[in-house]
């Protein structure tokens, strides 16, 4: 029962809290193409990889009080924190989902930008092409962000460094 | 004359339930309609196994697509000559458009979760392959195909081009909400269209609309939200789904153990294997996905024989509501009574979930989200949709999430009466008594 439920407890009870939607959808996205065995089905939109179906499930697991959010307002938008609960620890201690050991690569997104982790994701998104191809839809897609040659670099090698978690 | 330009002699028109006709006069439009690949969309229905719930509903993808098509043609009049429009980029959108779902299969939301497949990616591979739409396609341009297959991945330069197809006020919503509720019956589904397009505006790289039509978008907003609960979300057509993912994991399950079929399954081997072909994703159509169901009837394995029947026959599992947290032993419990009175509960009893069918209901969202819906106001600026609209700021935060349990009553029924473990099952689903 709930096995996709219990993935997502297992990625929140791997971190401290995750802040932003934006980031949350993102790190998702990115474990999963790292081979992480999610299986919410991602679109692209306007802001790069998206999931209405994770959007759902985390809904979900609040109403049901596995996961806390709290709302906090910012200056022209809302923006949310997410933490795993007793009763979401409880529901996982229950489930036997197979998942790798998480801990050290949310560590390692948590600690970049959420514009950073969009980057990232969006060369994700277009890996089936080659590299040339992919930073070149990434000015085309992206070019609102202005993102520099140097961030690119930096984004090849965390990718890299991502790749072993699966 | 160049093909991307050329022009029917007399316009052709579709007559449409909703929109009353729909208006082709671009050759390459009436060409790619005539395409073996989009005429297989007669053969698979737009929503699904809603027909066992609401008997009309039987229209298919192909009215829809057309219905998109001819949504976006009248947008694109209203553009015509409005900054920030680029003229070029009309026959993009109308192929766009009409082209946008051409990679669904038969019942494709349980196919696409068992078999582990994205029509999404089928669409691409019938839009840039060997295939009739791909030649009409490159005849207009070499790279035309491609720059269709963008604006249907979203990935396409132009945003604005994207938003008319996909956004969250777009031509697919718009069109899928009218048809759904025209055919399945209902009083929901419907909002002043004409309204709404009127007031359509082209930005740099969105779909605004001008703050006048806020009513307008209001009764967009509330249809997709009652749509949702009462036709979408329907707990008797999630019965039927939930049955329907049943017998194709079962199908699934036994050809992976060597069960000897008594009619080989020739048209979904590919798919118990993993890996479909274009040309094997697209022979298999609702028609014949029906006929295997109607064959398997008749098979020696009881579990699959059985859920055939019951698919074929509408005789589906009953529901209760359900808490996972707070029903959790109750879960555990049942699973075990399940298999003491010899109903595999792999097969039989089944937690269905809202995020099991996901449905974009309006989120304004946080800031990066997703792109919400904007408001342009006298004075040129943006502003969101639930930040000026009392009634999209109500449902915006309301719950929306629900869990069913699944099983078949009918069967716990013919257990003996003074059955312990019936008893039990009873007791856990109904309380003391059965209801």
């Amino acid at each position: 029962m709930l096995e996709n439920h219990a993935k997502l407890m297992h990625f929140f009870a791997s971190c401290d809290e995750v802040v932003g939607r934006k980031r949350l959808q993102k790190m998702v996205y990115i474990m999963k193409k790292c081979g992480v065995n999610f299986e919410e089905r991602y679109e692209f939109h306007f802001y790069g990889p998206y999931s209405e179906e994770l959007t759902l499930r985390i809904e979900e697991m609040c109403n049901l009080g596995f996961i806390s959010e709290a709302m906090e307002e910012k200056k022209n938008y809302y923006q949310y924190r997410y933490k795993l609960t007793d009763a979401g620890n409880d529901f996982l201690s229950h489930s036997d989902i197979d998942l790798p050991e998480l801990k050290g690569y949310i560590d390692g997104m948590n600690e970049k930008s959420s514009r950073f982790l969009e980057l990232v994701s969006t060369m994700l998104f277009f890996e089936h092409l080659p590299k040339d191809e992919i930073e070149e839809k990434i000015y085309t897609v992206k070019s609102k962000q202005n993102y520099k040659p140097e961030e690119l670099e930096e984004a090849w090698a965390f990718i890299q460094e991502m790749r072993p978690v699966s | 004359m160049a093909y991307r330009d050329e022009k029917l002699e007399e316009e052709k028109v579709f007559k449409d339930p909703v929109h009353r006709y729909v208006h082709v006069r671009d050759r390459v439009i009436w060409d790619l309609i005539g395409s073996r690949e989009f005429q297989r969309l007669r053969r698979v229905k737009q929503l699904g196994t809603t027909y066992l719930t609401f008997h009309g509903a039987e229209h298919s993808r192909f009215n829809h697509s057309l219905g998109v098509y001819e949504i976006v043609r009248r947008i694109l009049e209203n553009f015509r000559d409005r900054e920030h429009w680029n003229e070029e980029e009309r026959l993009l959108c109308l192929c766009a458009a009409l082209l946008h779902d051409l990679g669904h299969g038969p019942f494709s939301h349980s196919f696409e979760k068992v078999f582990k497949l994205d029509h999404e990616d089928f669409t691409q591979e019938i839009l840039l392959g060997d295939t009739e739409v791909n030649r009409i396609l490159t005849h207009v341009e070499e790279g035309f195909p491609k720059k269709v297959a963008d604006v249907i991945n979203k990935t396409y330069s132009d945003k604005l081009v994207v938003s008319l197809i996909s956004s969250q006020i777009d031509a697919d919503r718009m069109d899928y909400l009218q048809r759904d509720a025209y055919f399945t019956g209902v009083s929901y589904g419907h909002f002043d269209m004409e309204r709404i397009l009127r007031v359509m505006r082209p930005m740099e790289d969105q779909v605004v609309i001008k703050e006048s039509g806020m009513h307008a978008v209001e009764d967009y907003i509330m249809s997709r939200y009652q749509m949702y609960w009462q036709v979408y979300f329907h707990p008797v057509t999630r019965s039927a789904e939930v049955i329907l993912s049943k017998i194709l994991h079962r199908a699934k399950e036994l050809y992976q153990n060597h069960y000897e079929f008594k009619l080989k399954p020739v048209h979904f081997l590919s798919f118990f294997e993993g890996s479909p072909t274009l040309k094997e994703y697209l022979a298999l159509d609702e028609n014949v996905v029906m006929y295997y169901f109607q064959t398997w009837m008749d098979e020696d394995d009881p579990i699959l024989s059985d859920l055939c029947e019951r698919f074929v026959n509408r005789r589906l599992f009953k529901y209760i509501e359900f808490n996972p947290n707070l029903q959790m032993n109750e879960w555990r419990e049942l699973y075990e009574l399940f298999r003491e009175a010899d109903l595999n509960p792999r097969y039989y009893l089944e937690v269905d979930s809202s995020s099991d069918l996901p449905y974009d209901f309006y989120r304004p969202g946080e800031e990066g989200e997703r792109l919400p819906i904007h408001l342009l106001q006298p004075n040129k600026e943006l502003k969101e949709l639930s930040r000026l609209s009392d009634i999209v700021e109500s449902i915006s935060g309301k719950k929306r999430t629900d869990h069913k349990l699944y099983f078949p009553a009918d069967e716990l029924r013919r257990m003996p009466e003074d059955s312990e473990v019936k008893q039990r099952i009873l007791g856990i689903l109904y309380g003391k008594e059965e209801q």
